[in-house]
């Protein structure tokens, strides 16, 4: 990975809630993941296969989500349900359009959502991976790429 | 005669297909069903008959490229509408190859599929 590679995530991740919000997230400078887990409340994993392979994964708290979730439909009270699912949407979105980029050979998967903080989310072990720390509004949370 | 557009809805993701259902509110639909996966789209499209479709392609089972293409083959005129953040050229121009009657990139914002939706249910 570079920094170009980088910069397509970054870019996909700022359009997204740009996209959705019409409030711009502010993305702070990438870090190599170390052993310290990367959780929060809820994650979204998408894995990478084609010319480029490992996986991308955004974690985020449930006030966060909740706050998106009714932006995008309009109401105060996403079920459980909806919350969890949007963290999928999030990684899905960001890892599909990275392919404007990378073009039809990075091939996503379908999203996995993981719940708690408990366990860090396994990664690849000898492919590194950078944590992108994202804010919006006064939401934290961060991206993680790791692709070989 | 008043008679509702029949629409179905697929999208694995239950956030997006309940957005495309509060968003198409103002126009004279009935949802005749909604599927989260291929397969079961494809098995309520056969069912219900749908004029128009809104379709993901990154699913589980069946993905919507494959979905598509047997759509076409059982009901040619059926309006197909795909959704997907799969941004790239290859994949909007195999969709629209295939029959697809309109192609927009996730995110979407409310304006953007009313748009969409209301230019693709004007073409004959």
């Amino acid at each position: 990975m570079n920094e170009t590679d980088l910069h397509f995530f970054i870019d996909s991740t700022v359009n997204y809630f740009e996209e959705v919000t019409s409030e711009s997230a502010v993305t702070g400078i990438p870090y190599l993941k170390g052993k310290e887990p990367v959780v929060l409340d809820y994650s979204g994993i998408i894995g990478i296969s084609g010319k480029r392979k490992g996986c991308v994964y955004i974690t985020t708290t449930r006030d966060m989500l909740e706050e998106l979730a009714n932006i995008i439909l309009g109401n105060q009270d996403a079920a459980v349900e909806t919350v969890k699912d949007l963290t999928g949407e999030i990684a899905n979105t960001i890892s599909g359009n990275v392919r404007e980029a990378y073009g039809s050979s990075f091939m996503i998967s379908v999203p996995v959502v993981v719940e708690g903080r408990a366990k860090d989310i396994r990664l690849p072990e000898h492919v590194q991976a950078f944590v992108i720390p994202i804010t919006w509004k006064d939401f934290k949370s961060f991206l993680v790429v790791c692709l070989e | 005669m008043n008679e509702k557009i029949k629409l179905l809805i697929v999208d694995d993701s239950l956030i997006i297909r309940q957005a495309i259902e509060k968003n198409l509110n103002d126009f004279p639909l009935e949802v005749v069903g909604t599927a989260g996966d291929g397969k079961s789209a494809l098995e309520l499209f056969r069912k219900t008959e749908p004029d128009v479709v809104t379709l993901d392609i990154t699913m589980p089972e069946l993905d919507g490229i494959a979905v598509l293409e047997q759509m076409m083959k059982i009901n040619k005129d059926a309006k197909v509408m795909v959704i997907t953040a799969l941004k790239d050229k290859a994949t909007g121009l195999r969709a629209i190859q295939l029959g697809a009657k309109s192609f927009i990139i996730k995110p979407f914002t409310s304006e953007k599929l009313k748009s969409a939706f209301s230019r693709m249910l004007e073409k004959n």
